[in-house]
């Protein structure tokens, strides 16, 4: 009788010693990730929700009136201009991603599949060009598309148009293109790692079953880099939509875009409330185009078979 | 069966800068046969094969199949279907997809094309798992969707790049069984690559053993288990005793050989036998050594002393010195008769079948 009672007596004792390595491993588990979280809340939680509160506000010139209103929201989504511009931010954002991604997969592809020994070089030369101020390149691109600039010269110089054209700068299309220009590597990187993980055994077997170089591409590399894809959208298309610089350098009177409105409302305007009513609502639109466009690549993905 | 040639492969090299992969092979593989490619690693299989299935090109010499020479003929566009040691089944695919993958390009109609998925799922015992995820399977059964996916392709020849050597020992056991059936069930020449010496002799029709880029000796199993033609064959199929001879007469086929222990023999001349001063080697397989218990005579004995015994279960392992051997000779004697029970330093007779004794290059 006494060894089963020795038994239930020693469970207790058992748990007493796990229990406060669980707690120590739970609080170490805290204390690792506080910096982390304290950061967050710091850098991410409190200007988000001060953005969300101001836009419920309402400006009295100098002074803002805290109580609660949708006036700002009524505004931003039915004031023609807002709604251009937003609808003009995205459409450029979507253009840009869809750009970046067709330049940045052959590249991405070339050195993943034939880079050799020498990827990791291939990597570094494609980012030397970033090494340079953000600015410089938005005015180099100025140098290259303005009426006295590279294109219009060469165009002339091969006799194609008579005399300089000012169609290329301040519009949209110099907005995208600079944009284009911009993102490409960042869509690069995320491409290249999705298909560096792609198992090489995969595009023989597809060989091996009779596909050639075009099929097997599509078939088996293309869906298989789809989260690739997928993130180098997401990267290039929610910052674009919020850009403000490059509208304002090349964009003219056309490029402009939802960030410049914002800009106004926070600067000159100074109308914080419904600047950040446009805010919110920009962020809450990105976030659905965002979401449909992953659900579009991952069903085109699927629909290749 | 007939006797037609499938695959012929000349005097093919593969070189890796001054290392040659493949040092100027020449093998012929005859349709519907089983044949394996046996060898330590890194000794060229997976080249040769990779080579035949058109992912490799040989450095010099030719490689046909069914009479076709496959020179400059791209992987995707020859007869032949492979099995990846990976497996590489499609991740983005189900079971039915990848099966069916191959089958797309040819337009067959759907019906012609789910009733071939059908026909090969079935092949492979995987009926009913049609719709379950790429990557939902367990090791047994992504290898058999791999295989399933080559053989609905009904190539001329299958190439199977050690298909078996990620299954657990009882799993392989089955498949070898089973991969063995399925090849006479369907006829087509299958070509194995494999580094486990059980899996050859067990499935093959014929087996090509190789070492460094070359092949030593092309054979069924039971010759090539029975008469290796040099030491290093011997050994790689299995424990083998090697024993100092001396050559006492040496002609066409055949020679005789004195050792001190098994007298003289006659036996066959291996094809590679290269005659080196007076010296030869004459091997034995370990289970050819009979031990004779108390008072049984035999025809042919040899006396020696036990220096070590190993206990495996259904066998024991004894190693016996012999006077006049440079090394001690091993036996493995089931364990019916109380082999296990005798005592390390007895004194012990073994009786041998003079047939079982071969001449050895080396
Ligand atoms: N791309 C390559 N560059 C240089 N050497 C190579 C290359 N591929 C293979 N080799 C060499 O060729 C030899 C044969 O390789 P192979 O893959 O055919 O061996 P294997 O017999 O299949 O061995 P294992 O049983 O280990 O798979 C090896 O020594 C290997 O190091
Ligand atoms: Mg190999």
């Amino acid at each position: 009788m006494t060894a089963p009672a020795e038994g239930i007596a020693a469970l207790p004792v058992v748990r007493k010693q796990r229990n406060p390595v669980l707690q120590s491993e739970a609080a170490r588990g805290l204390g690792l990730i506080s910096p982390t979280f304290i950061y967050a809340v710091i850098f991410l939680v409190i200007p988000i929700v001060l953005v969300i509160a101001n836009s419920f506000w309402t400006q009295n010139y100098l002074t803002i009136d805290r109580t609660f209103t949708l006036e700002n929201y009524r505004i931003a989504l039915t004031d023609p201009i807002y709604r251009d511009l937003l609808m003009r931010s995205l459409w450029i954002s979507l253009l840009v991603s869809f750009f970046t991604v067709v330049l940045a997969y052959p590249i991405a592809f070339f050195i993943s599949f034939h880079g050799g020994k020498h990827k990791g070089l291939w990597l570094f030369l494609i980012t030397i060009p970033f090494w340079t101020s953000y600015l410089l390149r938005v005015m180099s691109w100025k140098v290259i598309l303005g009426y006295n600039g590279v294109l219009n010269a060469t165009l002339m110089g091969l006799g194609i148009t008579n005399g300089p054209s000012d169609a290329f700068l301040y519009n949209t299309s110099a907005v995208v293109i600079t944009l284009t220009h911009a993102w490409a590597t960042f869509a690069v990187l995320p491409i290249f790692v999705s298909l560096e993980k792609i198992d090489r055994s995969l595009v023989e077997a597809a060989t091996d079953l009779g596909d050639g170089p075009l099929r097997r591409f599509l078939r088996i590399t293309l869906p298989l880099s789809a989260p690739g894809i997928i993130s180098a959208t997401l990267i290039v298309m929610i910052p674009t939509v919020g850009d403000f610089v490059t509208p304002r350098l090349v964009g003219g009177k056309d490029g402009v875009m939802i960030a410049n409105a914002i800009q106004a409302q926070f600067g000159k305007a100074a109308n914080w409330p419904l600047g950040a009513a446009l805010s919110v609502t920009t962020m809450a639109v990105v976030t659905a185009m965002a979401a449909s466009v992953v659900l579009v690549i991952r069903m085109a993905a699927r629909r290749i078979r | 069966m007939p006797e037609r040639s499938m695959i012929e492969i000349s005097r093919v090299t593969r070189s890796y800068g001054a290392f040659k992969a493949l040092d100027e092979t020449s093998l012929t593989i005859r349709e519907g046969e089983f044949f394996s490619l046996l060898g330590p690693s890194g000794c060229g299989k997976t080249t040769l094969l990779r080579m035949i299935a058109g992912f490799d090109t040989p450095t010099s010499g030719s490689i046909s199949v069914d009479g076709q020479p496959m020179d400059g003929i791209p992987a995707n566009r020859r007869p032949t279907n492979m099995v990846f040691q990976s497996y590489a089944i499609f991740p983005h695919l189900n079971v039915e997809q990848n099966v069916c993958y191959g089958l797309k390009r040819l337009r067959l109609g759907a019906d012609e094309e789910k009733r071939r998925v059908e026909e090969a799922l079935s092949q492979v015992s995987l009926t009913g798992l049609g719709k379950r995820g790429a990557t939902e399977l367990s090791g047994g059964q992504r290898q058999r969707v791999a295989l399933a996916r080559a053989l609905v392709m009904r190539p001329k020849v299958l190439l199977l790049d050690e298909p078996l050597s990620a299954l657990d020992k009882k799993l392989r056991e089955q498949m070898q069984v089973e991969l063995r059936r399925l090849q006479q069930a369907v006829g087509i020449t299958f070509i194995l690559v494999t580094h486990d010496q059980y899996e050859a002799l067990a499935m093959s029709d014929r087996i090509a053993v190789m070492f460094g880029g070359k092949i030593a000796q092309v054979a069924s199993p039971k010759e090539i288990y029975q008469r290796p033609v040099n030491c290093q064959v011997a050994d790689f199929l299995g424990g083998m005793n090697f024993v100092k001879a001396e050559i006492v007469e040496e002609n066409g086929a055949s020679m005789i050989l004195d050792t001190p222990g098994f007298g003289r023999v006659k036996t066959d001349k291996p094809a590679a036998f290269v005659r080196n001063g007076k010296g030869a080697t004459l091997g034995i397989r370990p289970e050819r050594l009979r031990v004779l218990w108390d008072d049984a005579t035999d025809k042919y004995e040899v006396a020696g002393k036990v220096v070590d015994r190993h206990y495996f279960g259904e066998i024991t392992h004894l190693v016996i010195e012999i006077p006049g051997f440079d090394k001690p000779l091993s036996v493995t004697e089931t364990n019916n008769f109380g082999a296990d029970d005798i005592p390390v330093g007895a004194p012990i007779r073994l009786a041998y079948d003079p047939d079982a004794l071969v001449a050895l290059a080396d």
